[in-house]
């Protein structure tokens, strides 16, 4: 009960901070000895603190099953495992948005130690930028989603966590994607802040660059921990569904991607310097928007979230407070940049940047308008219609391919001018190998179509190229090369594997046998157990190979009781070539299950790919600025 | 001589696009991922393991061994439970901003970056 | 000059999309399908339910101004709270209700039928749900109500209450 009113204590000691902090800079704006350089130190850290508070009383509320708290009732109950106590802390609404406090708070702080080396008042206005977010949100969380709402009288037992949620990998997603929403805010506010001191240029570029590699590697590795939940655990044997949720979490990181290379050109070239503004503000507000998006409902998403308008509302106008905060701000001092518009050589490095950041802005706006389009159409005409994988399909894969070819001889490419294009024979050489593998592989031993087969032969070449970078070059700039290796990868994975995967659905009894190419599937029996929460029932299946070891898979359907929910899970059998992926559902007054049984080549690939890329923006966090 | 180079890749490019999207895929399992579920509406019907999915998912075998091209199948569809049930927009009357904004997007950025850049014709 | 207009598109573009996104937030984001109007049934090969014999649509709407065709399942808890409502309807109006068993098991239909009254004049076999689907059911219970021409003139997705009766009721008498 204590913890109840501790949390909430500390939440409004937080806004008070806040508060304090906020007026603070601004007065210190005008007057620098106001600037009392320890005493904001403290009060930031003081804040962190009492965010820290707030958010153990939440966990510990959990832990003990403390039913008087709203928030603890509606997403626990007593028979849970103690780790998904605590991760259903932020497996909800409240609780999420307490942790972006938290994290929000600390990066704060984190980025006042760290930015010693900038100028005073850039400092303050950051702070003050980021004071304006943490308002928005100490104010959203008091007044509409507060975690510490007390319940009389106290019931009994809660109402349970919903079952797809109870997964190692979700307990670590959210706080992942958090952390790379909310150092998002730091690039954000601290581009607004150099935009009005007139400080956005090649050094500005140095100091925000860790920032930006920073949450776009978080965001990376969110997104990588979201897609292998739901290839784990929603059990279709799938990792990406251009559902709308998904769309929300890839349109920052396209935006990211873009800063991160913009970023690189501003600091080495003095190029670029509006567009990076720019792209820091689309970041950020694209976050808060998908936030929108996703709280308010008003997608609907096989993602569940508690829904409430109200607090969409709330969010939507906090959103486009902070939009028409940043556009008018980007108008009053753009005059600010110091124009220097070069003219480009075509084959140069900073021209590719520019390539690239043309063909990423077009992928966010093919995914921005297929998310958001609907929900104009049926606004202005009442009509609904659905936006769905083949409209992403059609419009993104063929700019992937030209995209693929200019991401391998960018980086080969030197900065200013390119006098003599070296090496130009091997390129090419390279080229006509893989457009050769690429017909060889879709011939013999798929059914691609023909934009697949291009598609392959392009992300061969950048295969291909990577490999050629990381063996000559060495050392120098491998992060770079390392990610774009990743990304090569990535695209081959994904590509193989849906030209190679293969699947058979049919409704079996015990005793049943299919048969799928040169294997015998058969279902060898069934078996009902009682689980803590739930009950299951296990199928197990056995598959005979020729002159190959038996492989028994044991796909499950459990059946929660709190909430009732049946859930299938898959039998999935990872190797390093390909996985079997195995998954029964029961049929309605019937007594044969259904089962659908997948071969599904290189999807541990896609996985160690998304790893490889987050990899070289580790390494470039990690790398000493020379 | 450039500009007719252009017209041919560009008229070749529109024949090859759509015949390219004509998956080899079971032609069922592409149906079937390209019905929306009416009751879980996230997922496809291929994804979905609900009554009503089910048995769409038998009304598309039915209709394909009867005969029944992919198109009149969805139309089929459009006609008993409206557009929505489609995961690939049409592109008609209200639908045809959908589908061009995007390029016009590309287009747009194309022309800004030439113009501040200045990366004339005599360069490339 | 060019800059300026191009700052008034943004800011007027933005305030368009806040409210697109303000009104968009009080539409229900669930879709149904009770606006879409077939105008006709399909004429299908149906299987009585009590006599296995196949029938079509065309021989059973027949002789009547009004039919009611309801989809309901046993294992369908919100089929019991609406089926006093098909009863009455069937006791006071001049209206054939025929029904279409959804994926169910048969004895524990002809126990639902025998533990509620019959309303209905026929009863379809839908054992694999296909028919449901064919008339663009949306799921249990639904309802449709045609008319002499076997045109649909209403349709009632999920069960039927007292509001809906009355719409029903006044729609009949007209």
């Amino acid at each position: 009960m204590i913890f109840n009113y501790l949390g909430n204590f500390a939440l409004l000691f937080c806004l008070i901070i806040s508060l304090v902090i906020f007026i603070t800079s601004i007065k210190s704006l005008n007057n620098k000895n106001f600037f009392l350089k320890k005493s904001l130190n403290e009060l930031l850290f003081l804040k962190f603190f009492f965010a820290i508070l707030s958010f153990s009383s939440l966990i510990i509320l959990f832990i003990i099953s403390e039913f008087s708290n709203e928030t603890v009732l509606n997403n626990s109950h007593i028979s849970k495992p103690l780790f998904y106590k605590i991760s259903g802390t932020w497996g909800n609404h409240e609780g999420s948005l307490l942790l972006w406090l938290l994290v929000l708070t600390f990066f704060t702080f984190f980025y006042f130690l760290n930015s010693k080396n900038r100028p005073t008042d850039e400092r303050l206005l950051t702070i003050m930028f980021q004071e304006v977010i943490i308002l928005g949100f100490l104010f959203f969380l008091l007044k509409a989603s507060n975690p510490f709402n007390i319940i009389y009288p106290v019931p009994k037992e809660g109402l349970g966590l919903n079952p797809i949620l109870q997964d190692p990998l979700l307990a670590i997603h959210p706080p992942v994607l958090y952390l790379g929403y909310v150092t998002t805010s730091i690039v954000f506010s601290s581009s607004l802040a150099g935009l009005i001191k007139g400080n956005i240029n090649n050094l500005w570029a140095k100091d925000i660059k860790k920032w930006v590699f920073i949450s776009w590697t978080f965001l990376t590795l969110g997104i990588l921990l979201g897609s292998i939940w739901a290839y784990y655990e929603l059990g279709w044997g799938g990792f990406w569904f251009w559902d709308p949720v998904e769309n929300i979490s890839l349109m920052p990181w396209l935006s990211l991607t873009a800063l991160v290379h913009c970023v690189l050109a501003l600091e080495k070239r003095s190029i670029l310097h509006s567009w990076t503004v720019i792209l820091s503000i689309i970041t950020f507000t694209l976050g808060i928007c998908g936030t929108f998006l996703v709280r308010s409902g008003i997608l609907n998403s096989v993602h569940t979230f508690a829904n409430d308008p109200e607090r969409g509302l709330y969010i939507l106008f906090f959103l486009f407070f902070l939009i028409f905060l940043s556009v008018f701000i980007y108008f009053i001092f753009e005059d600010k940049f110091k124009l220097n518009n070069k003219n480009l050589n075509v084959f140069t490095k900073e021209s590719s940047i520019i390539l690239n950041n043309w063909f990423v802005m077009y992928f966010l706006s093919v995914i921005l308008i297929g998310t958001i389009y609907p929900i104009f159409l049926e606004v202005l005409s009442n009509e609904k219609i659905s936006v769905g994988p083949p409209f992403f399909n059609k419009l993104i894969i063929p700019f992937l391919i030209p995209f693929l070819i200019f991401m391998s001889i960018g980086p080969n490419l030197k900065w200013i001018k390119n006098n003599h294009f070296t090496k130009k024979l091997k390129l090419i050489l390279i080229f006509i190998l893989s457009i050769i593998l690429s017909a060889l592989v879709s011939k013999f031993f798929g059914n691609a179509t023909l934009n697949i087969t291009i598609l392959l032969a392009a992300s061969f070449y950048l295969f291909f190229i990577t490999i050629k970078d990381l063996i000559k070059k060495g050392f120098k700039n491998y992060s770079q090369t390392i990610s774009h290796f990743g990304f090569s990868l990535l695209v081959l994975s994904i590509l193989l594997n849906s030209i190679f995967s293969n699947e058979v659905t049919s409704n079996m009894r015990v005793g049943d046998e299919i048969k799928f190419y040169d294997k015998i599937i058969k279902l060898q029996k069934l078996e009902n157990t009682t689980e803590a929460n739930f009950l299951k029932l296990i199928a197990y299946f056995k598959i005979e190979e020729k002159n190959k070891t038996e492989l028994v898979l044991e796909p499950e359907i459990r059946i929660y009781d709190k909430p009732v929910t049946i859930t299938s899970e898959a039998a999935i059998k990872t190797d390093i070539l390909k996985d079997r992926f195995l998954v029964i559902n029961l049929v309605k007054e019937n007594e044969y299950l259904n089962v659908r049984y997948q071969e599904k080549p290189f999807m541990l690939w896609i996985w160690i790919s998304a790893i490889i890329i987050s990899l070289g923006g580790i390494i470039n966090i990690f790398k000493k600025n020379e | 001589m450039k500009t007719k180079i252009i017209i041919y890749i560009i008229f070749l490019f529109f024949t090859l696009y759509n015949y390219s999207f004509s998956y080899d895929l079971k032609l069922e399992n592409k149906i079937n991922k390209n019905l929306r579920c009416l009751i879980c509406q996230g997922q496809s019907i291929y994804d979905s393991q609900s009554d009503f999915a089910e048995s769409m998912k038998l009304v598309v075998k039915k209709k394909i061994e009867s005969g029944m091209s992919e198109e009149e199948i969805y139309s089929f569809f459009k006609i008993q439970y409206g557009e929505w049930i489609l995961y690939d927009p049409q592109f008609n009357t209200k639908n045809f901003a959908l589908w061009l904004l995007p390029i016009l997007v590309f287009l747009v950025g194309g022309i800004i970056i030439l113009k501040k850049f200045g990366v004339s014709k005599k360069r490339l | 000059m060019n800059n300026r207009y191009f700052k008034y598109f943004i800011v007027i573009f933005l305030i368009f999309t806040f409210f697109i996104f303000y009104y968009g937030l009080k539409k229900k984001n669930f879709y149904t399908t009770e606006d879409i109007s077939i105008k006709k049934f399909p004429n299908l090969i149906l299987n009585d339910f009590y006599t296995d014999s196949t029938t079509s649509f065309d021989d059973i709407l027949k002789g009547s101004n009004y039919y009611l065709v309801n989809i309901w399942a046993s294992w369908c808890l919100p089929c019991r709270e609406e089926h006093p409502y098909l009863v009455q309807l069937k006791k006071n109006l001049s209206i054939k209700i025929i029904g279409i068993n959804y994926k169910d098991k048969r004895d524990n239909a002809l126990k639902f039928l025998d533990e509620y009254e019959n309303p209905y004049t026929v009863i379809l076999n839908d054992k694999d749900g296909t028919t449901s689907i064919e008339i663009g059911a949306y799921g249990v219970p639904e309802s449709f109500i045609l008319n002499e021409e076997k045109k649909i003139v209403k349709k009632i997705i999920g069960p039927i209450d007292k509001k809906k009766f009355n719409e029903i009721k006044k729609l009949i008498k007209k």
